[in-house]
């Protein structure tokens, strides 16, 4: 199993809800969050002063998945949220030991 | 505004209902001013801001009450300076006694929610950082040595700006504007810049808060500045009309430098620009005509959309812009009389433009100068000491986790949170109510 984060802008959350719900997935934890990456935020002007916003808002995604779908998974991410501006965010993933459901027990890919 | 005291007139019913309402009108400003000022704080401090506000209603009344009205409006003590203790404490007025056609008890109350009103509007230029007991001790000291003696320099009988020098100053651009203006920079020299002046933006936490602010102070303004008239009749009725359009200007001018400056007009900016127009036409309601009042508010809208910038490049955090739009505002309309006073108006003065030469905008410039010179240095004195005797400034860890915590134990915005029904305040933590029951 594999977990995929990714960290996108706001208003694409919904495209990559849709994709991902094409794709079959069942389940995902989305989060408010903020950071920057390789230029630092960026410069915005408030009332004739102008300022460095180094944390800009994003939103952070988690959805587990089997091994043979984390591939579809990615690539359906990137195409939902890319809009080929800065700031487009970054997606990953990284293997998963173990998965439980807290209402049955079940263990492993039948609890996805 | 000016209070003339013949016992003998008759009291006017009609005037009395006005001023009655005006002082209604010009109360709720100071509430009003509270929610303006807490919407443009963090939200971490802006139960203190709130109560920086509520608490000068209190502190003001009580000291203009014993010695204030007084030494502001009783018979001239001192060379046009100060008033006598003749009514401290109100002692020797009655129901029946008169200022002009109106109850004495009434034109004291009117003149007290100009004083409140003043006093709270220094608050913006220290928000987030000053030690509230400090606040306590600074409010009454400010109110009886810095409002009082300019009230009566420039409204008192026999007061010197206006009975030697001739300025006028209809409804406050001297005794509130730029008293409060000049005061609140030198308390924020004082206290010194927030942590992360200039580095962070700390924008408003609370935008329709401040809308709301400015709304309810341009409604009150109308008493503010159409109950200077002190009389339910023409000149009031210019003198609400001539807000109401200063204001409108005001906002158009701000919202017009804002989208060519920074490409956005902001509602921060809609709602400062307003204040600023009201400012402007504070002292020149009465002297003006609706025309001139329409280049006094554009002027100010202006004006002041630049000057609240001038904290970043002199150095000075005054956070609220306190001294960008009121500083900068109450002198534009004050001078601006110099220019636009209409004889229709005020009786016999005209300004510049309207015929009358440059004699008032000499005289108008002059009380500019001598009230920001004294408001200014008696206020970094009175700060200084305090500061001295007991600090001024909230401690660094008070600051940085806010005053609302630290000083109220309360937070304003508490949405449960973890577990949907805990309360995110620590000051009222289930923990801690054990800690109290347990101890011994």
């Amino acid at each position: 199993m594999k977990l995929i984060t990714a960290v996108v802008k706001p208003h694409r959350l919904d495209e990559v809800k849709t994709a991902l719900q094409e794709l079959g997935v069942n389940g995902m934890t989305v989060t408010e969050a903020s950071g920057y990456g390789r230029q630092h935020g960026h410069t915005e002007v408030y009332r004739g002063a102008e300022y460095r916003v180094d944390l800009v808002p994003k939103i952070r995604m988690e959805v587990l998945v089997e091994d043979a779908d984390a591939e579809a998974v990615l690539d359906a991410v990137v195409r939902a949220a890319r809009t080929g501006k800065i700031g487009d965010g970054k997606v990953w993933a990284v293997p998963v030991e173990t998965v439980v459901r807290v209402r049955t027990g079940e263990r492993g890919p039948d609890a996805l | 505004m000016t209070p003339v005291t013949l016992a003998s007139a008759g009291l006017d019913t009609g005037d009395t209902a006005w001023l009655l309402a005006a002082t209604a009108l010009v109360l709720l400003m100071t509430p009003g001013l509270a929610l303006f000022y807490g919407g443009m704080v963090r939200t971490k401090s802006v139960l203190n801001m709130l109560m920086m506000s509520f608490v000068s209603i209190a502190l003001v009344t009580v000291v203009w009450l014993v010695a204030g009205y007084s030494l502001a409006f009783g018979d001239d003590a001192f060379a046009g300076l100060i008033g006598g203790l003749g009514h401290a404490g109100m002692v020797g007025i009655g129901p029946d006694d008169l200022t002009g056609s109106v109850p004495t008890l009434l034109f004291t109350t009117f003149q007290l929610t100009f004083a409140i009103l003043t006093a709270a509007l220094i608050s913006g230029a220290i928000a987030d950082r000053m030690k509230f007991a400090a606040w306590l001790v600074l409010v009454p000291v400010w109110t009886l040595l810095v409002y009082v003696p300019v009230a009566h320099w420039v409204w008192g009988p026999g007061g010197w700006i206006k009975d030697s020098l001739g300025a006028l100053d209809f409804a406050g651009g001297l005794v509130v504007e730029i008293t409060c203006g000049a005061s609140g920079l030198a308390l924020a020299l004082v206290i010194g810049p927030r942590i992360g002046f200039k580095k962070d933006a700390m924008r408003p936490h609370n935008l329709p808060m401040v809308m709301l602010g400015a709304g309810l102070l341009w409604f009150g303004w109308l008493g503010f500045n159409g109950g200077s008239a002190l009389g339910a009749n023409g000149l009031a009725a210019a003198s609400v009309l001539n807000t109401l359009v200063a204001g409108c200007t005001g906002l158009l001018g701000w919202l017009f430098v804002e989208q060519r400056r920074d490409g956005h007009p902001t509602t921060f900016g809609a709602a400062s620009g307003v204040v600023a127009g009201l400012v402007a036409i504070t002292p020149a309601c009465g002297t003006v005509g609706v025309l001139g009042a329409a280049v006094v508010g554009l002027a100010a809208g202006v004006v002041c959309s630049y000057a609240v910038a001038w904290k970043f490049r002199f150095d000075y955090d005054d956070s609220l812009d306190v001294v960008g739009v009121h500083f900068v505002g109450g002198v534009v309309g004050t001078l601006l009389i110099g220019l636009f006073a209409t004889s229709t108006m005020t009786g016999g003065t005209d300004g510049l433009f309207y015929g009358g030469g440059a004699g008032q905008l000499a005289r108008q410039t002059g009380a500019v100068l001598a009230v920001a010179a004294y408001t200014f240095l008696m206020t970094y004195g009175i700060g200084k000491v305090i500061d001295r005797m007991m600090g001024v400034r909230a401690s660094e860890e008070e600051e940085l986790t806010g005053l609302d915590q630290t000083v109220h134990a309360e937070s304003a915005y508490d949405h449960g949170g973890l577990g949907h029904a805990t309360a995110q305040t620590p000051g009222h933590s289930v923990l801690r109510l054990q800690d109290r029951s347990t101890a011994p």
